[in-house]
C-alpha cells in the first residue's frame, strides 16, 4: 500500500521554530469569558434577563405613564374593568371595559331581565345577544355585555389594568407594588449577602475555634424554619416594609454563609493563597484581594436564587394578613385584594399574579442558568 | 455515628428551646397578651388565664412552668374559641390538613419522580426541555396564585370540580394539585439529575456490557439508586407542605390548621399563632433530624465514604 | 489461526459544543481466536473508546460510529440494533472496566450482579445460576463463596471487587473478552494477582482477550501482540517480540523508554515531550510529528501509511520509506532493547 513515489525533498528532517507542540491551538479564554460565552448561548436566561430588566423599567417607570395616583381613591369610579384605548374593539382581548356575562332562564324574558338586574338595570348600556331564545324546548340562553364606563360616565377614560374597589387606578398601583416588591426582596437579599459573606468569611478564614463556635450557631439557627422566624417577628415588629425586610433577613443569611465558608474552606490552602501569605499580606488584604474575586461567583447566584425566595416570602405574608397595611401597595397585597373579589372581577388578581409569576420564573432561570454558566457542574 | 446522633439531639433540643423561650418572651411584650386583654375577656376567663399561667408569679417561675406545660403538650387557651385549649383544637383541625399534605406529597412525588426519570431518559430532547420548564414553573408560581387561578378558572368558569369546602373526594382535588405543584417541580429536577448520574456511571456501562436491556438499567440498576438521596429533598418538601397548606386552605375553605391559623392571624388569637407556630417549629426540626440520621444510615456508600453526615 | 473478531477501518466521533472530537480515526486490527491482543497508549488516545464501539456502547448522542465495520465471526455488529446487541453482549462479548469501586452496582448484592447475565443469556432458573455464581466466585479465586454472593460490593475489597468483575464477565463464556485497564486502579501486588488470574483462565477457558493498558510493562506479562496507539490511531502493530525487541516507530521508542525497569540502575527516565492533538482539530500530516524529534517535512504534509516491517509486523511512520534517512532509536531505549532480550521481556510485567 505505501510506494507511491514521494519527493525525496520531504524526507529531510523538519526545521522548527522552537517548540511547535506547545503552541496552544485555542484561544484561552479568562473566567469571566468562559462564563459569559455560556451565558450567551443560554436562550432562556436570555429571555429571563429581558424580562427582568423590562419589568424594573416598568416597576420605576410604569407609574408614570398616567396621571393617577397610586392611593388616589374614588368610589364612584370603582371597579372598571381594563381598557386600553386602540385594543377597545378587539373582541377577544379583555381591554374593553366591559363586563360579560351568560344569563341562562326558563324564558327568553326572564333571562334578559335577570341581566338587566344584574347589571344595575342601566339597559341602555347593555349589550345583549341570543344565543338561544328558549323555543325549542331547552333554557333561554342570552350573551349580555355591559359597558361599565358608559355606565359610570367615565367613557373618556382609560384604566388600563382596570380600577380597584376603591376606585384606585389598578396599573399605578400594580408597577408601585411590583417596585415595591423588588425593593422588598433586592434589599433583604442584600442585607443577606453582607451577613453571609462577612459570618461564613470569617469562620473559614479563621478557622479553629472560631470557625467551631460560629457553626455550633448556625446549627443551632439553622433549625428553625424561615416561616416560624418570619411570623414571629412580623408580630413583635408590626408589618411595615422595614420589618418585613428585617424579617426576611433573620435566618435568610445563613444559607450564603455556609456556601461561602464552604468555598473558602477550599480556596484557603491552595498555593496563591499561601503565596501571598508567605509574602506578608495581611488577613484582610488577602481576603479582600483573593478570596472575595474567587466567590464572586457563587455569591451572584446564591443572591440570584434568594430574591425571588424574599419577593415570594412578602407575597405569601400579604396574603395569610402578615404583610404590608394599606395604603401601602406590594404584589402579595394586590394579589390578596383582587382574591377577595376573584370571582366578580378577577381582573384585580390576574395582573398582579401574571406579574410575580414572571419575576419568579426569570429569576429562576437567570439563576440557573447563571450557575451552568459559572460551573456546569455545580448544584444546589 | 451514636456520638453524632447524640450531637445532632442536643442541637435539636437548643433549637427548640430557643423558639419556646422566645414565642415566651413574645407573649409578654404582645399588644394582645392574656394580661392586656384581660377587659376584654369574661371574668371566668380572666380567672382561668390567670391561673393557667399563674401570672401572679415572677417571670422566671412563669417562665419554667410555661416549659413545663409545653413538655406535657399544652399550649395554652384560645383568646377567640372559649377559652378552649390550644392543643385540642389543633389537634380537631389536624386531619383535613395532614389529608391534604398527604395527598399532595405522594401526587407531587410520583408525578414529579415520573417527569424526571422521563427527562434523564430523553435527554436534551423536547420532553426534557418540557418537563425542566415544568419544573421551572411550578418552582416560581407561588402556590396561592396558582391555587387562586385554579380556582377561577376550573372552579368557577369551567365548572368542574367544586370551589371550595371539604366535602369529599372531589373538593380535594384542586387543592391537591395546587399544594403539589411545588413538590412536583423538586421532585422532578431532583429525579432528573440523580438519574442522568447515576446512568452515567460506570456500573450502569457495566449492567449493559452484560446485555441487560433499557428497562432493567433503567428500573433495576439505575431508579434505586437515584432514589437513595431522595430523602434530601425531604427538608424543602416539608417546607413547601407547611407554608402552602396555610394559603391553600385558605383559599379552599378548608377547615384544616392551615386556615385556622390564618383566620387566627386576622382574629389577633396569639395563643393559636403561637401555638401553631411552636408545632410547625418543632415539627420541622424533628423532620430535618430524621432525614440528616436516615441519610447517614441509608446508603451504605455515603457511610463508607466517610462523607459529611 | 482463525480470526474471531475483526475490525476495519473503525471511526468514532463525539459531537461536543466545541465541534466534532474525532476520537478514533481509522482503527483496524484482527483477533485470532484463543490470543491476546494488548492495546497501548497514552490515556486519551481513543482505547476506551474503540472498545466500546466493539460493545456499541458509545453513548449517542454524542458518540456515533461514523464508519467501519466490526465482525464478529464474520456478522458486523455495527449494523446491529440495541436489541440484537443485548443478546451478543455479555454472551459473545464482555468487557471489564478499569475501576472496580465503580464497575458495581453498590445497591445490588453481588451474586444477582452475576446471575443477571447467566439468567438472560443461558436461560438459567434462580437457583442454578445462583449455583453457577458461586462456582464463578469460587474460580475467579474469593474465598467463601457461598456467603459472599448474598453481599454487597462495599463489603469486598478493590481486588476481591475486580476478580467479581471477572467473574460477571466470564460467567456466559464469552468468545471475546475485552479488559479496558482492568489492573490500572489497583495496587502493584494485587495487580500481579488479578493478571495472573487473567492468564490462567484464560488457559482453562481458551477466551481471546483484548486487554486495554497504558503500561508496556504489563503488556509484556500478559499479550501475544501488541497494538499501539496514538491520537485515535494503531501506529505500530506486532507481536510482543516485535514491539519490544524491534520497534520501528518512535512514539513505541518513546512508550519503551519512559518505562520504568528494575535492574536499570541508571534509570534514566525518558518522557514523550509536549501533549497528544487536539481531537477536535488533528493535525494533516502525522499526528505524531509535533514530538517527534525524528520528524520530517512530509510528517507535515501526508499521513503515513503502514510499512510492513515482517509477516506479523507493521507500523505507521514516514522513517520506513525507502528514501527516508535510517535513525536508530535514541540510546536509553537501545539500551532497554538489549535488556529485554537478555532477560526475555515477560519477567517486566511485574514492573508495574
Ligand atoms: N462522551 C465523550 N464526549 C466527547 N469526547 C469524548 C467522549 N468520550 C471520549 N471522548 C474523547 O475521546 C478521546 C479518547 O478517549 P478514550 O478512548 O477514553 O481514551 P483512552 O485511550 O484513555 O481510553 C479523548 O480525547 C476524549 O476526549
Ligand atoms: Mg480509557
Amino acid at each position: 500500500m505505501a510506494n507511491k513515489d514521494y519527493d525525496k525533498d520531504l524526507f529531510v528532517p523538519l526545521e522548527r521554530e522552537d517548540d511547535t507542540s506547545e503552541k496552544i491551538s485555542r484561544p484561552s479564554l479568562t473566567f469571566w469569558q468562559d462564563s459569559w460565552m455560556r451565558l450567551k448561548k443560554n436562550t432562556g436566561a436570555l429571555i429571563g434577563a429581558w424580562v427582568l430588566i423590562i419589568i424594573t423599567f416598568m416597576a420605576l417607570a410604569g407609574p408614570f405613564f398616567n396621571d393617577y395616583g397610586f392611593d388616589e381613591q374614588n368610589l364612584i369610579r370603582s371597579k372598571l374593568p381594563p381598557k386600553v384605548q386602540g385594543l377597545e374593539n378587539i373582541d377577544w382581548l379583555p381591554f374593553q371595559g366591559t363586563m360579560h356575562r351568560t344569563f341562562e332562564a326558563e324564558t327568553l324574558e326572564d333571562a334578559k331581565e335577570d341581566a338587566i338586574n344584574r347589571f344595575k338595570r342601566d339597559e341602555e348600556n347593555i349589550e345583549m345577544t341570543v344565543v338561544d331564545d328558549g323555543s325549542n324546548g331547552g333554557p333561554a340562553i342570552v350573551d349580555a355585555e355591559f359597558d361599565v364606563y358608559a355606565n359610570q360616565g367615565f367613557e373618556d377614560e382609560y384604566f388600563w389594568f382596570g380600577t380597584d374597589t376603591l376606585g384606585r387606578d389598578q396599573w399605578t398601583r400594580v408597577w408601585k407594588g411590583t417596585q415595591i416588591s423588588l425593593y422588598i426582596a433586592v434589599l433583604a437579599a442584600f442585607i443577606d449577602m453582607v451577613i453571609g459573606v462577612a459570618y461564613g468569611g470569617i469562620s473559614a478564614y479563621y478557622g479553629g475555634r472560631v470557625d467551631d463556635y460560629m457553626q455550633r450557631i448556625i446549627e443551632i439557627l439553622i433549625g428553625i424554619p424561615n416561616l416560624v422566624v418570619v411570623i414571629l417577628m412580623i408580630l413583635i415588629l408590626s408589618p411595615g416594609i422595614l420589618s418585613i425586610t428585617i424579617a426576611l433577613t433573620i435566618t435568610g443569611w445563613i444559607p450564603m454563609a455556609r456556601i461561602i465558608r464552604g468555598q473558602v474552606l477550599k480556596l484557603k490552602n491552595q498555593e496563591f493563597v499561601l503565596a501571598s501569605r508567605t509574602l506578608g499580606a495581611s488577613d484582610s488584604r488577602i481576603i479582600m484581594k483573593q478570596l472575595v474575586p474567587n466567590v464572586t461567583g457563587l455569591i451572584v447566584i446564591n443572591t440570584m436564587f434568594t430574591i425571588p425566595g424574599a419577593i415570594f416570602f412578602e407575597a405569601f405574608l400579604s396574603f395569610i394578613g402578615l404583610g404590608l397595611q394599606p395604603p401601602v401597595a406590594s404584589l402579595g397585597t394586590l394579589i390578596d385584594e383582587g382574591f377577595q373579589s376573584l370571582q366578580t372581577f378577577p381582573y384585580l388578581m390576574i395582573y398582579p399574579a401574571i406579574i410575580i409569576s414572571l419575576i419568579m420564573i426569570a429569576f429562576n432561570i437567570v439563576a440557573d442558568g447563571l450557575r451552568d454558566a459559572f460551573d456546569p457542574k455545580m448544584r444546589e | 455515628m451514636a456520638r453524632y446522633i447524640f450531637q445532632r439531639i442536643v442541637y435539636m433540643f437548643i433549637t427548640m428551646l430557643l423558639i419556646a423561650t422566645f414565642s415566651f418572651f413574645l407573649m409578654k411584650l404582645l399588644p394582645g397578651s392574656p394580661l392586656m386583654m384581660e377587659d376584654k375577656l369574661t371574668e371566668e376567663q380572666a380567672v382561668i388565664i390567670k391561673e393557667k399561667y399563674g401570672l401572679n408569679d415572677p417571670v422566671p417561675v412563669q417562665y419554667v412552668n410555661y416549659l413545663a406545660n409545653l413538655a406535657q403538650g399544652d399550649l395554652g387557651i384560645s383568646f377567640q374559641q372559649d377559652n378552649r385549649g390550644v392543643t385540642k383544637i389543633l389537634i380537631e383541625r389536624a386531619g383535613p390538613s395532614i389529608q391534604l399534605g398527604a395527598q399532595a406529597l405522594i401526587f407531587g412525588l410520583a408525578f414529579g419522580l415520573l417527569l424526571g426519570i422521563f427527562a434523564a431518559l430523553y435527554h436534551n430532547s423536547p420532553i426534557d426541555y418540557g418537563s425542566t420548564f415544568l419544573a421551572v414553573i411550578g418552582k416560581s408560581i407561588p402556590s396561592f396564585v396558582f391555587a387562586g387561578l385554579l380556582q377561577y378558572y376550573i372552579g368557577v368558569k369551567l365548572g368542574w370540580l367544586p370551589v371550595a369546602f371539604w366535602e369529599g373526594f372531589e373538593y380535594t382535588i384542586m387543592p391537591t394539585i395546587a399544594l403539589a405543584m411545588f413538590p412536583i417541580a423538586i421532585a422532578a429536577r431532583f429525579m432528573r439529575t440523580e438519574m442522568l448520574e447515576v446512568l452515567g456511571s460506570d456500573f450502569i456501562t457495566t449492567a449493559r456490557a452484560k446485555g441487560v436491556n433499557r428497562l432493567g438499567v433503567l428500573f433495576k440498576h439505575g431508579l434505586r439508586n437515584a432514589l437513595i438521596p431522595l430523602v434530601t429533598i425531604i427538608g424543602p418538601m416539608a417546607i413547601a407542605l407547611l407554608t402552602g397548606n396555610l394559603v391553600i386552605e385558605n383559599i379552599f375553605a378548608i377547615p384544616g390548621i392551615g386556615d385556622t391559623f390564618v383566620q387566627a392571624v386576622m382574629t389577633n388569637d396569639f395563643p393559636i399563632i403561637m401555638g401553631f407556630t411552636l408545632i410547625t417549629g418543632f415539627l420541622f426540626i424533628f423532620i430535618i433530624l430524621i432525614v440528616d440520621l436516615l441519610y447517614g444510615v441509608i446508603d451504605p456508600r455515603i457511610r463508607l465514604a466517610g462523607g459529611e453526615k | 489461526m482463525e480470526n474471531i473478531l475483526e475490525v476495519n477501518d473503525l471511526h468514532v466521533s463525539f459531537d461536543t459544543y466545541g465541534g466534532e472530537v474525532k476520537a478514533v480515526r481509522g482503527v483496524s486490527f484482527e483477533l485470532r481466536k484463543g490470543e491476546t491482543l494488548a492495546i497501548v497508549g497514552e490515556s486519551g488516545s481513543g482505547k476506551s473508546v474503540t472498545t466500546k464501539a466493539l460493545m456499541g456502547l458509545i453513548p449517542q448522542p454524542p458518540g456515533r460510529i461514523k464508519q467501519g465495520e466490526v465482525l464478529l465471526e464474520g456478522k458486523d455488529l455495527t449494523k446491529m440494533n440495541e436489541r440484537q446487541l443485548q443478546k451478543i453482549r455479555g454472551r459473545d462479548l464482555s468487557m471489564i472496566f478499569q475501576d472496580p469501586m465503580t464497575s458495581l452496582n453498590p445497591t445490588m448484592k453481588v451474586g444477582n450482579q452475576i446471575m443477571e447475565g447467566l439468567i438472560k443469556h443461558q436461560k438459567m432458573s434462580r437457583s442454578q445460576a445462583k449455583k453457577r455464581a458461586v462456582e464463578l466466585l469460587e474460580m475467579v479465586g474469593i474465598p467463601n463463596p457461598k456467603a459472599r454472593i448474598n453481599q454487597y460490593p462495599h463489603q469486598f475489597s478493590g481486588g476481591m471487587r475486580q476478580r467479581v468483575v471477572i467473574a460477571i464477565a466470564l460467567a456466559c463464556n464469552p468468545k471475546v473478552l475485552i479488559a479496558d485497564e482492568p489492573t490500572t486502579a489497583l495496587d502493584v501486588t494485587i495487580q500481579a494477582q488479578i493478571l495472573e488470574l487473567m492468564k490462567d483462565l484464560q488457559h482453562k477457558t481458551e477466551t481471546s482477550i483484548i486487554f486495554i493498558t497504558h503500561d508496556l510493562g504489563v503488556v509484556a506479562n500478559v499479550a501475544d501482540r501488541v497494538a499501539v496507539m496514538y491520537a485515535g490511531k494503531i501506529v505500530e502493530l506486532g507481536t510482543v517480540d516485535d514491539i519490544f525487541y524491534n520497534p520501528q516507530h518512535p512514539y513505541t521508542w518513546g512508550l519503551l523508554g519512559s518505562m520504568p525497569t528494575l535492574d536499570d540502575e541508571e534509570s534514566e527516565l525518558f518522557a514523550i515531550p509536549g501533549t497528544p492533538p487536539d481531537l477536535l482539530n488533528p493535525p494533516k500530516g502525522d499526528a505524531f510529528a509535533a514530538r517527534n524529534e525524528y520528524a520530517m517535512k512530509i510528517d507535515e504534509e501526508e499521513q503515513p501509511p503502514f510499512f510492513q516491517v515482517s509477516d506479523t509486523h507493521y507500523a505507521a511512520t514516514w522513517l520506513l520509506h525507502e528514501n527516508a534517512p535510517k535513525v536508530e532509536p535514541p540510546e536509553s531505549v537501545q539500551k532497554r532493547m538489549q535488556g529485554f532480550a537478555n532477560t526475555g521481556a515477560s519477567e517486566k510485567g511485574d514492573n508495574a
